[in-house]
């Protein structure tokens, strides 16, 4: 049984379909990145998956329980941790947890808020009210109080968006660890490098839909190729390369202050420049390629 | 209905409408008013004080002799409950709600758990409320001061108070469901709250108004709470328990409205 099963789901908001015939399964004990840029539906996604919304149409399953039906008995086994930091402030944080325990119906609350505060490694600040946190304490404990009932699949809304990159590593490290606990993590994302680094598969989302599913691997042989070769140099030089590639029917994209060659191992030779730089494909290509959008 | 649901070898029973759900709401509650319920209660107390040095003292010896029998000070003192519990019920619910769901998303937070919208807000509503039954007190306790006679009766007033704040926290619960902005709230304070407090006989005694308002204010839940608090300081009629079977129902019909407007704004 997959942890989540997702076929045909749309859900609408007055005009704007923000879920648009969504299909995706999630296996138990992987980590599926939901990557896709701001809009794509990933946090819609999200709520439907926890009853917050309800789809206007297709079947949800989460856990094998039928949603939005059962969807209170669903959220009992599974975390989740939001995009926005939520904690009651003027609390300690061990009461923060605590309440969460007790809303989870934790079997014994003071073990539960133990274990939190470790995954944590806030147990030597658990008198603390969150107020007097520094900001990576902070998210971690936010990361926590969706653990603190041990949950069998956790949902991660864009953990780290918006952070300092070392709160960011902060994050990674306590996600990583749980992934490799073995637990079931759905995380969206619109940065690259955290679905490379946490994501054992990835679904690419866009305008409400998965438009490409696969080990980030197996994504980027299938729709970026080998080798990608990246073009820099002064604006009509690049507008000059660009229109030879296109007559020779290669695509090409701009990357930031450069244009991108995608499979450049199949582009002809005499197109490639000397001065341009050849680099390895990455998820990067293909999230540019599927979306359209410049990546993060 | 319920369900037991199992988890990592561990089973649990969820209700369709569980005490450990509200049970862990109200504990959220209880944690964060622990941080500021000193200054709550000061006011609490400080608020009825004032109200009968100025009225009661000022009006009571100088310009107002007794009303219906009863020594102005009193009778403004045991009117003084409803003012309590209105403010103590209607304003914390309609702004606590407005920034628990729009500011701080902790409504978010919760209904991502096994919570749903009717636990939570029932949750809501009882804990202000209970707060309510304690504060309501508090102008009882100040008039004694003020010579009001102790009687037994008077161990219902918590209780009188208690249906009432339900009725009005669900009241501000649902209007802050429907509000856009805080600033929204200044117009139910000044076209529902003080017109509602004004008018149930604390300050003067409803007879004195003209026949049409007397009728009026007879669906004023707070009037209906003087009538009640007064029956207990000075004697029950028995028209009281039809007061108190309104109260219910008023508290009842609220509780349902706020259950399903903030359904309405926290599940699209
Ligand atoms: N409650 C809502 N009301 C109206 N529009 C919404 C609501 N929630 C999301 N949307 C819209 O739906 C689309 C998808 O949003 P969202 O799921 O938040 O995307 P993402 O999380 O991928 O950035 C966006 O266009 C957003 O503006
Ligand atoms: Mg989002």
């Amino acid at each position: 049984m997959p942890a989540i099963e997702l076929i045909g789901v749309k859900k609408a908001f007055g005009e704007i379909q923000a879920v648009n015939d969504l299909n995706l399964e999630v296996p138990q004990g992987i980590c599926l990145g939901l990557l896709g840029p701001n809009g794509a539906g990933k946090s819609t996604t999200m709520r439907i998956l926890t009853g917050q919304s309800i789809a206007d149409e297709g079947t949800i399953k989460v856990l094998g329980m039928d949603l939005p039906e059962q969807a209170k008995f669903a959220r009992a086994r599974m975390g989740v941790v939001p995009q926005l930091d939520n904690l009651d402030v003027d609390v300690t944080v061990e009461q923060n947890l605590a309440v969460f325990a007790r809303l989870y119906r934790a079997p014994s609350v003071p073990e539960a808020v133990d274990r939190a505060l470790e995954i944590a490694r806030l147990t030597d600040r658990r008198k603390d009210s969150v107020g007097e946190l520094s900001g990576g304490m902070r998210r971690r404990l936010l990361l926590a109080r969706g653990l603190v009932h041990d949950p069998e699949l956790v949902l991660l809304d864009e953990p780290t968006v918006g952070l300092d990159p070392q709160i960011r590593t902060q994050l990674w490290t306590l996600i990583d660890g749980l992934r490799t606990a073995g637990s079931t993590i759905l995380m969206s994302t619109h940065y690259i490098e955290e679905a490379e680094r946490l994501a054992d598969e990835v679904a690419v989302m866009t305008a409400g839909a998965v438009i490409a599913r696969g080990k980030p691997a197996d994504l980027i042989k299938e729709h970026a190729g080998a080798r990608t070769v990246e073009i820099y140099g002064p604006p009509h030089e690049l507008e000059e390369h660009r229109d030879r590639f296109n007559t020779a029917g290669v695509s090409v994209r701009a990357a930031g202050p450069a244009i991108a060659v995608l499979a450049a191992e199949d582009a002809p030779r005499e197109l490639i420049p000397d001065h341009a730089v050849d680099r390895a494909a990455s998820l990067e290509d293909v999230f540019v390629k599927l979306t359209g959008e410049d990546a993060e | 209905m319920s369900e037991v649901v199992t988890t990592r070898g561990r089973t649990i029973r969820i209700r369709r409408f569980d005490r450990a759900a509200i049970g862990a709401v109200m504990s959220r509650e209880v944690a964060n008013f622990r941080t500021f319920w000193k200054g709550t209660t000061f006011n609490s107390l400080l608020d009825p004080t004032i109200y009968l040095l100025a009225f009661g003292l000022g009006l009571g010896t100088t310009i107002v002799g007794d009303v219906e029998g009863i020594p102005y000070v009193q009778f403004v003192g045991t009117g003084m409950v409803a003012t309590a519990v209105i403010f103590s019920s209607a304003l914390p619910a309609m702004f606590g709600t407005f920034v628990k769901y729009h500011f701080q998303k902790t409504y978010d937070a919760i209904l991502a758990t096994p919570v749903d919208t009717e636990e939570l807000v029932t949750a809501e509503a009882l804990w202000i409320a209970l707060r309510s039954g304690f504060y309501g007190t508090f102008p009882i306790i100040v008039t004694f001061f003020f010579g009001l006679p102790p009687e037994p009766t008077m161990v219902l007033i918590p209780l009188f108070c208690f249906v009432t704040a339900f009725g009005f926290a669900s009241f501000g619960i649902a209007v802050a469901a429907k509000a856009q902005k805080i600033d929204q709230f200044n117009y139910v304070t000044t076209t529902c709250i003080t017109p509602l407090f004004l008018v149930a006989g604390t300050f003067f005694p409803i007879s004195g108004l003209p026949q049409g308002a007397q009728v009026v204010a007879q669906f004023n839940p707070l009037y209906q709470l003087v009538e009640l608090v007064r029956g207990a300081a000075f004697g029950f009629e028995s028209v009281d328990v039809l007061r108190l079977v309104a109260l219910i129902i008023f508290s009842l019909v609220l509780w349902r409205l706020a259950i399903r407007f903030m359904t309405q704004r926290l599940i699209d």
